[in-house]
């Protein structure tokens, strides 16, 4: 593997920059004759707006316009687009209500943009925007999904009749009905999956350019997807022609998914920069504008049953979801409590029956959308939950269950469309019981009794899925584009590799994980290796980064591409060593006869490949090679997380006492960024289980929104995690990886809640897990 | 309009900016200094921590002219004489950051940290200190193992320096 190949633990080359101040996210860039936007929001959550009067704030000093939805659509600025056509199970597609960026008639959550304000500086603008004199007639709010669906509750949208956007469901319900009728046990659960908002620390920002004299606009965006941002502005909402409109996602503070959607602020500021007649507007949210704008994420409501046979073996799994997906469609929403929910509610075991029914609902609440770990949070917590509800109950050890139903051969077809090619699930589980000393537990439980204290012990054995794919599969079942990746490997004369990709980068890291593919190849320093990301002007087109598929897809990219260069180069080498291609081999940063004492240096080639003096006959000059991937399915990253906690009955609050990660990630290509990966997703997943709720009141208004309200794990809130990987390597990429990057966001929660629901005797608690919630579970169970 | 004389990273300049103007915008704004960042709006977050007169203080909590006459340090003003401040080195050793963005807050805090409590910093002491400062990406684990490394890096130093 070589000192920076596959497999080392490189340290970030990225480091350098953001440890001394010098990263440069979108707020950080400046253009002259930059102006400032501010939005004027709906302060209610369901209102018609009658009148927006601007004739005041139009007058104030530094006004260069303002503007509104009316303006907006008659400009042809388009809808706000859903990019997953999801269908009902009557096969009727989904009720999509429509979406202005400014709205028009009426508004549908608190935050909702009604009008922007274009000033020379932000405080300006914020206070023209605070003159802005809207008149609204309030209505009533739907914020509940269960009240969505509750007869004669208002209609949000007049597309969605009783606020049902589409009535799906997944697998043979006859045959998981008559399963039922034959199963020795009947567990039944009812589970919650809390409302989050994804909080990245860079709140979204964006500059807007335009540039009059080439009728050309440049966009500074805090995104996870600058190609696919710029497609969709384009061909959707006609801000301008994709080859006048550059993408820019510079540095990029934290995405979680919450940087995929392209929002309306983006929108707006690129159409009013020309409207406007400015040279730029810059628009950046503060955090408590981030909380009503950021799509939110989960917010599910499910029931649940599983069915066993006599000898502990489930038979039967039947699921009924409603998914809140707030006042609009946000670009992927429809698939989350679908196609990557209900297709992973299988787990880790072998059940032959499984339906899964899903109604998606209109509420007046901010739009929910991907989330790290995007549906496979919610059925894994749902699956977990179940697993060490159905072992309390039957009284058997909740390892033992899940082990005694382990799938145990590869490929696996589930029956609900996933086919897991491969993996080892006791591998996990026994290191995860070793590394937790399970054996020795119910000691230490006596010993925190004697204290006074509640202890208890909780696992979660994942499996999900990622690397979304393949195009054509993912487009039978709706999706709107392909979901391949792009690389292209250019070496300059002098021996040095620019690695161009349509992955993105906004902590994962990739400047270091992906020059270690070219270290590994051949044999040259990471320093002599560029990765150039985030720029449409730079990299042709791309799929950016979400659902932990940079490795998986985007690696494998830059593994064909670096095949041809590889090829290439070794065409030339032979012809210059006169020897035959088959025997070059490309090593520590030399290009050699094999079993000979023949060589050149990599840089020597690379010089031959441009001056083209000597070639080989018909051979074209330069030695720059593209490639585009397109997975053959998914990949399924798996493991088993335990928990252990100790609660103050007295307060309800809870410690985490120990917490141990064992994954299966497929093949590691750096185990330092893996594990930090690992740490960050079990952390927003215990802040899921414990702190962290967007909690709305009956009128639609967000109480959670600042820091004050909405409680982000902190360092003291947390354990140090004890993390381990095992490798069965992926058979779908040329690496063998599987990806890593959700995996802690998805298994944690469970083992969280079981921890704690083991400890207090209790097992009806729903997350957060707050200590007043903790504390009258307690009581409840006493 | 106030008038204010502000040292920055070793720079002095004199100015006029206005009364409501917070210093993390002085910084950021007026003197182009990027590294201070803005995570939030109700001083929760240190993404903004940077040093006043030798104390670690919220950037976003503090105006511009309550800074008049002090001394102020940021990011980009600890690394001394192109060497990296150990504190800095232990982050990238230990990466101690993914995405950067709360990186600069947390390096400030972390070195007042030390200069308050010592070079001998225990994991539960470095996570209860580490309450003004939030991290999305980390999961503060190799935060906390940067920081204990960094202060005893800093130790070293001074220990030297004093010999
Ligand atoms: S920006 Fe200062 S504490 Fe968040
Ligand atoms: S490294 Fe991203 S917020 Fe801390």
């Amino acid at each position: 593997m070589g000192i920076e190949g596959i497999g080392a633990r490189v340290l970030r080359k990225e480091d350098k920059r953001f440890i001394t101040g010098k990263g440069r996210y979108t707020d950080d860039h400046k253009v002259v004759g930059q102006h400032y936007a501010a939005f004027v929001r709906s302060p209610h959550a369901h209102a018609k707006i009658r009148k927006i009067g601007t004739r005041n704030a139009l007058k104030m000093p530094g006004v260069a316009g303002i503007f509104d939805g009316k303006q907006l659509t008659s400009d042809g600025i388009g809808n706000i687009i859903c990019g997953w056509m999801v269908h009902s199970k009557d096969g009727s597609p989904m009720n999509m209500g429509a979406w202005s960026a400014l709205a028009t008639e009426y508004v549908r959550y608190v935050g909702d943009a009604v009008a922007v304000v274009i000033a020379e500086t932000q405080a300006q603008a914020q206070a023209a925007a605070e003159a802005v004199d809207v008149d609204y007639k309030v209505l009533k709010a739907v914020v509940s999904a269960e009240d969505a669906l509750a007869d004669g509750m208002p209609q949000i949208h007049p597309e969605a009749k009783n606020n049902i956007i589409y009535d799906w469901e997944i697998g043979d319900e006859a045959a998981t009905d008559a399963a039922f009728a034959r199963a020795a046990n009947v567990v039944e659960i009812d589970v919650r999956n809390n409302r989050l908002s994804p909080n990245p620390m860079e709140p979204r920002s964006a500059l807007a350019q335009y540039d009059e004299a080439e009728d050309h606009y440049t966009l500074h965006t805090t995104s996870q997807n600058p190609h696919v941002a710029r497609l969709v502005l384009s061909a959707f909402y006609q801000v301008a022609p994709e080859h006048k409109l550059r993408v820019i996602a510079p540095d990029v503070g934290g995405g979680f998914g919450a940087k995929i959607y392209i929002y309306p602020e983006e929108i707006v500021c690129l159409w009013a920069a020309k409207k406007a007649g400015v040279a730029a507007i810059k628009w950046t949210a503060d955090r408590g504008e981030a909380f009503v704008t950021d799509a939110h994420a989960r917010d599910h409501v499910t029931t649940a049953k599983m069915a066993f046979d006599a000898n502990n073996k489930i038979i039967g799994f039947k699921v009924d979801t409603i998914a809140n997906l707030g006042a609009y469609m946000s670009l992927f929403s429809s698939s989350v409590p679908t196609y990557l929910y209900a297709t992973l509610l299988s787990g880790q075991y072998n059940i032959e029956n499984i339906h899964c029914n899903v109604k998606a609902v209109y509420t007046n609440t901010v739009p929910v959308d991907a989330y790290r770990g995007a549906g496979r949070p919610e059925a894994t917590f749902l699956v977990e939950r179940m697993m060490t509800t159905a072992a309390r109950q039957m009284g058997l050890d909740p390892a033992e269950l899940r082990r005694a139903n382990f799938i145990q051969e590869f490929p696996h077809q589930t029956p609900v469309i996933m086919c897991y090619d491969a993996g080892d699930f006791g591998v996990s589980l026994d290191a995860a019981l070793a590394a937790s000393d399970y054996a020795n537990f119910e000691k230490r439980r006596k010993k925190s009794q004697r204290k006074g204290m509640l202890r208890g012990i909780g696992m979660s054995c994942y499996i999900e899925a990622c690397g979304i794919a393949p195009s054509a599969a993912v487009g039978s079942l709706g999706a709107g584009v392909g979901l391949w990746e792009s690389a292209e490997v250019r070496v300059n004369p002098v021996g040095t590799v620019e690695v161009l990709t349509g992955s993105h980068s906004h902590g994962q890291g990739h400047e270091t994980t992906f020059a270690q593919l070219v270290s590994d190849r051949f044999g040259l320093p990471g320093e002599n290796v560029q990765i150039v990301h985030g720029d449409t002007d730079k990299v042709q087109f791309g799929m950016g980064t979400y659902g932990s598929r940079s490795g998986a897809v985007g690696m494998s990219a830059i593994v064909k591409a670096l095949d041809k260069v590889e090829t290439k180069a070794k065409k030339i080498a032979a012809h210059l060593l006169e020897a035959s291609e088959g025997d070059i081999e490309i090593k520590d940063g030399e290009v050699m006869v094999k079993g000979t004492d023949r060589k050149l240096g990599w840089h020597e080639v690379c010089l031959s490949a441009y001056t083209a003096h000597n070639l080989p006959e018909g051979m074209e000059p330069g030695l720059k090679e593209g490639a585009f991937y397109d997975p053959s399915n998914f990949t399924f990253p798996s493991g088993c997380y335990i928990c252990e906690v100790e609660v103050d009955p007295a307060t309800g609050t809870t410690t985490i006492e120990q917490f141990v990660a064992a994954d299966d990630f497929g093949k590691i290509i750096n185990p330092m960024i893996v594990e930090g990966q690992v740490h960050g997703g079990i952390t927003q997943g215990i802040g899921q289980a414990l702190l962290e709720h967007a909690v709305y009141d009956d009128d639609g208004q967000l109480l959670s929104a600042s820091y004050m309200d909405y409680t982000m794990p902190r360092a003291d809130d947390l354990p140090s995690f004890e993390v381990s990987t095992s490798e069965t390597l992926c058979p779908g990429n040329p690496l063998g990886i599987k990806g890593c990057g959700e995996a802690g966001a998805i298994g944690s929660p469970p083992a969280v809640i079981n921890a704690i629901t083991d400890a207090i005797g209790n097992n009806n608690l729903s997350m957060p897990a707050s200590p007043q919630n903790v504390w009258a579970a307690v009581q409840a169970a006493e | 309009m106030s008038k204010v004389e502000i040292e920055v990273n070793g720079r002095l300049t004199v100015g006029d900016v206005e009364d409501r103007l917070l210093l993390v915008d002085y910084l950021r704004e007026d003197r182009g200094l990027t590294g201070t960042h803005v995570g939030c709006d109700t001083s929760q977050c240190g993404a903004c921590v940077v040093h006043v007169d030798g104390q670690a203080v919220k950037a976003c909590t503090m105006l511009a002219v309550q800074a008049d006459g002090s001394v102020v340090k940021t990011i980009e003003g600890l690394a001394g004489d192109g060497e990296l401040h150990p504190m800095q080195v232990a982050f990238h050793e230990h990466h101690g950051l993914q995405c950067g963005f709360c990186t600069p807050g947390m390096i400030m805090s972390a070195v007042d940290m030390v200069n308050r409590l010592g070079p001998r910093l225990d994991e539960k002491t470095i996570r209860s200190e580490l309450e003004g400062n939030i991290c999305r990406c980390t999961g503060y684990h190799n935060i906390v193992k940067s920081i204990a490394a960094g202060a005893r890096a800093m130790g070293k130093g001074m220990k030297k320096a004093a010999e």
